[in-house]
């Protein structure tokens, strides 16, 4: 299946993934727009330090330990997409203990929140590859 | 080979495990999953949420409606199992059904412990909280003012509490334990928890017994007398392990396992709270009840049930809590050096390694990234691999290496790259 991949050496560290992806969330029309005098907490996270930097969302793991953990059932995976039941979810943040890439994160109301793929804002290539200035984001098929 | 029939006793975390497990590899066997409980699979940590008001019965369901069909379970609901007959091969039930088996997983869960203390058994509103039931029962005495009593200050006791709370109850809580949550917090992460928790007024009376029940008064051993409307015990549970000890299995005060999760007697597996596991941060053999734990030997077992070799190794306790508010992560085991940092907002970290390895952490307040923690004790990372200084401070995949990192990220990341029309950034 096709995941996003990222390729530290062509990060450009100029966070305008996590915009794009606070942005998909929104449903809006307009970018500026959408996130004017907004907090965005987004789904794919720049980590930088001394020159280095690179993006870090969800993996979707093939041995998933945040839905093997989740006590609610909320987190599941189909179609190699690992997706979060907000209506089920209430925020323990076992899956948060569990993620090793500190993939997970809490959301505005309490579920928790992670990259789902933007599979349930649009179809096509989640919006923080298409909005990587750069090539550092890929989404693509690297067999499994 | 003939199609198997799989008997799974239990019908909760452990069970599921397996029950996904088996049908990735057999998908014609029977299963038939025998549960005391008369309810679609739930998840038990909910019973305080369901009180709180924030989940229903509905949403409880720790897998859709259509689980079982879906993947072809038999059930039998509302029934016990009462002995297993190694030679037949047969599960003995209370209604005197036999139920045949070529794998049998005991998935029992553990009960809670009633304490032998004088006149507890003349207290007429007393309760446990572990399952659905019990929430339901409890709520239904509990009224404004109701005064409770809850005997234990861990997770099931505390998690109680918060519950019961949204029905403006007064709630007073003993331990025997000088601090709340011993099993899994320090002196000092622990008082913050406890303050926090009587400013959400709850009364704590702790390092100390009740010695005695007079009617709906409690006696602590220092003779404070405690009146109560109500009685929560919630003073640990005891794993299930009796099928398996009368039919002559191998057992300590759980079942015990193997990497596989078998028993001692041959095409009986145990997964979940009713077995004794190997602690990978301590290499100590011990009881885990936790359900990430519970799913992960249930999946095993399913695994090995089905005809496929698979080891789950790398169980160590873990528990996210969330108290009012505020979340309390932690993980392994608390020995060695630590790493500490707090702030006046009641943030609070605490990482404990040694032998170049992570053993344990405790976090409150600021929660973020913590799996990242989790997964080095889990894969017992050694820290002269990483940037332990970084990932002290902020846990990260910065402090591993390039190439961990890029396989981490990438994949296979020496393969054409989609994109390579970019800038690169200087090495």
């Amino acid at each position: 299946m096709k995941r996003v991949y990222v390729n530290e050496k062509w990060c450009l560290g100029c966070h305008l993934c996590e915009y794009y992806c606070a942005f998909a969330s929104t449903g809006e029309k307009d970018m500026a727009r959408a996130l004017k005098d907004i907090k965005i907490n987004p789904r794919i996270r720049v980590e930088e330090r001394n020159g280095i930097s690179f993006a870090v969302s969800c993996r979707h793991c093939t041995e998933p330990l945040c839905v093997k953990g989740c006590i609610t059932g909320a987190l599941s995976k189909s179609g190699g997409i690992i997706t979060v039941d907000r209506n089920k979810c209430i925020g323990c943040f076992t899956c948060i203990l569990s993620c090793p890439y500190g993939a997970v994160s809490p959301s505005e109301d309490g579920a928790i929140q992670k990259c789902e793929l933007c599979v349930k804002t649009h179809e096509g290539t989640p919006r923080c590859v298409s909005g990587c200035p750069n090539g550092a984001i890929v989404f693509e098929e690297r067999g499994e | 080979m003939s199609s198997l029939k799989y008997v799974i006793i239990g019908n909760s975390t452990a069970a599921v495990g397996a029950v996904e497990a088996i049908r990735k590899n057999d998908k014609e066997g029977r299963i038939v999953i025998i549960g005391n409980e008369k309810y679609h699979v739930y998840s038990r940590p909910l019973i305080s949420y369901l009180l709180l008001g924030k989940t229903d019965e509905a949403r409880m369901k720790y897998r859709g409606e259509d689980f079982y069909s879906s993947h072809q379970c038999e059930l039998k609901l509302g029934r016990t199992a009462q002995k297993i007959d190694v030679e037949n091969k047969c599960v003995i039930l209370d209604s005197g059904e036999l139920e045949s088996y070529d794998r049998l997983l005991l998935a029992t869960g553990s009960s809670p412990v009633v304490p032998p203390i004088p006149g507890l058994d003349k207290v007429e509103k007393k309760f446990t909280f572990t399952t659905l039931d019990d929430a339901k029962a409890l709520d239904e005495a509990l009224f404004e003012g109701t005064r409770v009593l809850i005997l234990g200050a861990g997770l099931i006791g505390l998690k109680c509490a918060e519950g019961i709370s949204k029905k403006k109850v007064e709630i007073t809580c003993v331990d025997l334990s000088p601090k709340v949550l011993s099993s899994i917090l320090d002196d000092q992460s622990s008082e913050i928890v406890k303050k926090h928790l009587e400013d959400h007024h709850i009364r704590f009376y702790l390092n100390r017994q009740v010695t005695g029940f007079e009617g709906n008064k409690a006696i602590l051993n220092d003779q404070t007398e405690i009146p109560f409307d109500v009685l929560v015990l919630a003073v640990g549970v005891r794993p299930n392990i009796s099928l398996l000890k009368e039919a002559g299995g191998r057992t300590n005060r759980g079942i015990l396992i193997d990497d596989h999760c078998r028993t001692s007697i041959p095409d009986i597996y145990a997964a979940g709270d009713c077995c004794e596991s190997v602690d990978v941060s301590s290499g100590e053999t011990k009881i885990m009840a936790l359900l990430p734990n519970a799913y992960m030997q249930g999946e095993c077992a399913g695994m090995n049930m089905s005809g496929v070799d698979y080891i789950f190794d790398k169980a160590i306790p873990m528990n996210a809590i969330g108290l009012f508010g505020k979340h309390i992560l932690t993980a392994g085991t608390y020995t060695g050096n630590t790493y500490f940092e707090s702030d006046d907002q009641n943030n609070y970290k605490k990482l404990f390694y040694s032998n170049n390895r992570l053993n344990g952490f405790i976090l409150i307040g600021n929660i973020e990234k913590a799996g990242i923690y989790t997964a080095l004790i889990r894969e017992r990372t050694p820290l002269d691999t990483i940037d332990f200084e970084l990932i002290c401070q902020t846990p990260g995949l910065m402090a591993f290496n390039r190439e961990t990192r890029a396989e981490k990220l990438g994949g296979v990341m020496n393969v054409s790259v989609g994109s390579t029309i970019g800038i690169s950034r200087a090495e």
